[in-house]
């Protein structure tokens, strides 16, 4: 039943990431959807078993992605691209962290 | 060429068998790692998953698959939905001063090292 939670978030997170990268092909899409990933997991405060499998594992796990950075990083050697993610992600998840107590 | 986008290459042809394809194989990534994360909690497990995922993408978009269906199913879909930036990002705010900064620079070293590690061995 879980798992079916898990696979149930995955289903939208993925393909929203993949729709992001078509929409908007440019390096920046990588980190939009890091970033909201990051924003939206911070907010599940203490989650049921179940609100963590849909929404944090299933969604969020699948809406972000650190294989794409890592190989973005390696071909563009781009620090800044390192550092705003850092920055920007953990910004996220701590700001949500902050608001949703 | 300044745009690197390894995981979306965004093939000509219909959207939508694309999408499915990228929501199985997100479904089949995410359940392996939301198993392992359960069957070994801790910072470690979700480290070495995006490692290993890191590496596995380099591999794949160092070997350039000629099949266009391949990098949105395994790269974007399974890669994309095993690793994950957002339980980075969260463990590393609720994890202690000196743990989040080993944890977010092991992971950033590593997993770029790794990347590199599986673009080279495939070129």
């Amino acid at each position: 039943m879980t798992a079916l939670l898990v696979a149930l978030g995955a289903a939208v997170g993925a393909p929203l990431r993949f729709l992001v990268a078509a929409w908007w092909p440019h390096k920046g899409a990588t980190l939009v959807v890091n970033v909201v990933g990051s924003a939206v997991l911070g907010l599940l405060v203490q989650p049921s078993m179940s609100t963590y499998a849909l929404v944090g594992a299933g969604f969020c796990g699948a809406l972000t992605t650190f294989s794409a950075f890592a190989v973005e990083v390696v071909e563009s050697r781009s620090w800044r691209y390192v550092v705003a993610s850092v920055l920007l992600c953990v910004g996220a998840a701590a700001l949500s962290r902050f608001v949703a107590g | 060429m300044p745009d690197v986008d390894p995981e979306a290459p965004v093939a000509p042809g219909p959207l939508l068998p694309l999408v499915l394809l990228v929501a199985v194989g997100g479904v089949l990534g995410s359940l392996a790692r939301w198993a392992l994360t359960e069957a070994f909690p801790g910072l470690g497990t979700t480290l070495g998953i995006n490692v290993v995922g890191s590496f596995a993408l380099g591999l794949l978009v160092g070997l350039r698959p000629h099949g266009r269906l391949s990098r949105p199913f395994l790269g974007t879909g399974v890669l994309g939905g095993f690793t994950t930036f957002s339980a980075l990002a969260v463990q590393t705010v609720d994890a202690s001063r000196g743990t989040a900064v080993a944890y977010l620079a092991g992971t950033l070293v590593l997993g770029t090292a790794a990347a590199a590690l599986g673009l080279r061995m495939a070129r």
